[in-house]
């Protein structure tokens, strides 16, 4: 009875503290190992749409796909209806991880090496990474920025590459088409539709 | 009377930069490039294009050809046309204050020269002379605060803004040494030829090194035009900055305002 007792508390204390303990990632490790998942989607072994299709599960788990939607639709998200927030959202996520999968999968089998991190505040962490040069390509540095304000679930908010952040310039591009377009944002709309066709 | 006319167009410029800038803020202190006006979209979209196909029909052939070459000449071709660009970096190092930097600039540019065969071979780099950021004119008007102005794009040449432009006419009015032997003075070692001929490689060299990624970024943008000015501003925004920090070329609160969300 004694025993039975026994081990009725330590299961209960050993499911209270695996309930109860949290495992936050390091935002380095996290890019390399992210890194590593696409090094091997990459491999010459699968086709373009086998390594699409790869690309598109590792950026679905690892991206803040939302937060750059917000980030690089700006100041005209607090202009336009819920409906429409909720439209922009679906269309580019399809968008984002079509044009993040294809600019990826040109590349066969890149050799990324995490070489140190910055915290910048509770909420952005700065991974630096080289991508190793060939003889095709010199060697190129690629900054992650990470958001770490969940540190047990990381992610990728933007990557800079060679001082050129590439979520900037996408929402340069939003803005240019919606300013271009009278503020219309519909305009947008039919552009990123006609983009993942 | 040449020179009288293009001092003229660069203090035209340079005025039209200032108006450009009425309000008084240093568009580099604000960290965006998205700051910088493009007062001339639609003449600048037409010469995108045209630029776009002149690329397609000229420059896109040739540099696939160049890449062709093996990778030793196109090295030493690169090399070579680097050390000719230090001749302007030299000037302006010193003109930033960066006197270390026009020394070291000025010692990899007389062993490359020589020991290197006109730089074909970067000997400096091996015997600790490190290879440092080109600097031009219009990066050092940035710094010394002079603001963007508008964007532009050039024909044949791409992107620029309005003070990059006034900063290049620096080059022919004495700013460029391998300009001056070649062009502006009848030396008769070199001839204008070669000043062009290295002018044009120099672009080719760049295409070449470049053509993945802008078929890249042209393949997947769903307005080049507008990727290409943002990432031609970034760039720049960067090297006039001196700065490989990330932390200092990026503006936070673009991040941080979406936490409201």
């Amino acid at each position: 009875m004694r025993l039975k007792k026994f081990l009725i508390f330590t299961f209960v204390i050993i499911n209270f503290v695996g309930i109860n303990q949290s495992y936050s990632i390091e935002p380095d490790v996290f890019v390399q190992s992210t890194v590593n998942r696409a090094s091997e989607a990459l491999n010459n072994k699968y086709s373009k749409e086998e390594k699409i299709e790869k690309l598109k599960q590792i950026a679905s788990e690892t991206v803040d796909i939302n937060g750059i939607g917000y980030y690089t639709l700006g100041a005209y998200r607090k202009n336009i209806s819920d409906n429409e927030i909720n439209q922009y959202e679906m269309l580019f996520e399809q968008y984002f991880l079509k044009s993040f999968s294809s600019r990826l999968a040109e590349y066969s089998n890149p050799e990324i090496e995490v070489v140190s991190k910055e915290k910048l505040n509770e909420n952005y962490t700065m991974v630096s990474s080289i991508l190793v040069g060939t003889e095709q390509r010199p060697e190129v540095k690629i900054d992650w920025r990470i958001y770490t304000k969940n540190p047990e679930n990381p992610l990728i908010r933007d990557l800079i590459i060679e001082g050129l952040s590439l979520a900037r310039t996408q929402k340069e591009e939003f803005s240019s088409i919606i300013q271009s377009n009278d503020g219309d944002i519909n305009a947008l709309f039919s552009i990123l539709k006609e983009f993942i066709k | 009377m040449k020179k009288i006319l293009i001092t003229s167009l660069i203090s035209l410029m340079l005025a039209t930069n200032v108006s450009a800038d009425t309000d008084g803020e240093n568009n580099l202190s604000k960290k965006n490039s998205g700051e910088v006006k493009d007062c001339f979209e639609n003449v600048n979209r037409a010469t995108f294009k045209f630029n776009q196909v002149l690329d397609g029909v000229i420059f896109e052939p040739v540099a696939k050809a160049y890449r062709i070459l093996p990778s030793p000449v196109r090295a030493g071709t690169g090399n070579a046309l680097d050390n000719l660009s230090t001749l302007v970096t030299i000037p302006n190092n010193i003109l930033q204050g960066e006197f270390k930097k026009a020394g070291v600039n000025t010692g990899r540019f007389i062993v490359n020269t020589t020991v290197g065969v006109v730089g074909i071979f970067d000997v400096a780099e091996k015997i600790g002379f490190p290879e440092y950021e080109k600097e031009d004119y219009g990066q050092t008007l940035g710094v010394m605060g002079v603001g963007p102005g508008c964007y532009l794009v050039l024909p044949v040449l791409g992107p620029s803004t309005v003070r990059d432009t006034a900063g290049s006419f620096a080059n022919i009015l004495g700013g460029d040494a391998w300009y001056n032997v070649t062009v502006a003075n009848d030396t008769q070692h070199f001839s204008d030829f070669d000043y062009y001929a290295s002018r044009a490689s120099s672009g080719i060299d760049f295409r070449a090194k470049n053509i993945d990624s802008f078929e890249n970024l042209e393949k997947n943008s769903i307005d080049f035009y507008a990727s290409v000015r943002s990432l031609y501003l970034q760039d720049r925004q960067q090297k006039i900055a001196n700065s490989n920090a990330i932390t200092e070329t990026q503006n936070d609160s673009d991040w941080e305002e979406i936490e409201a969300q």
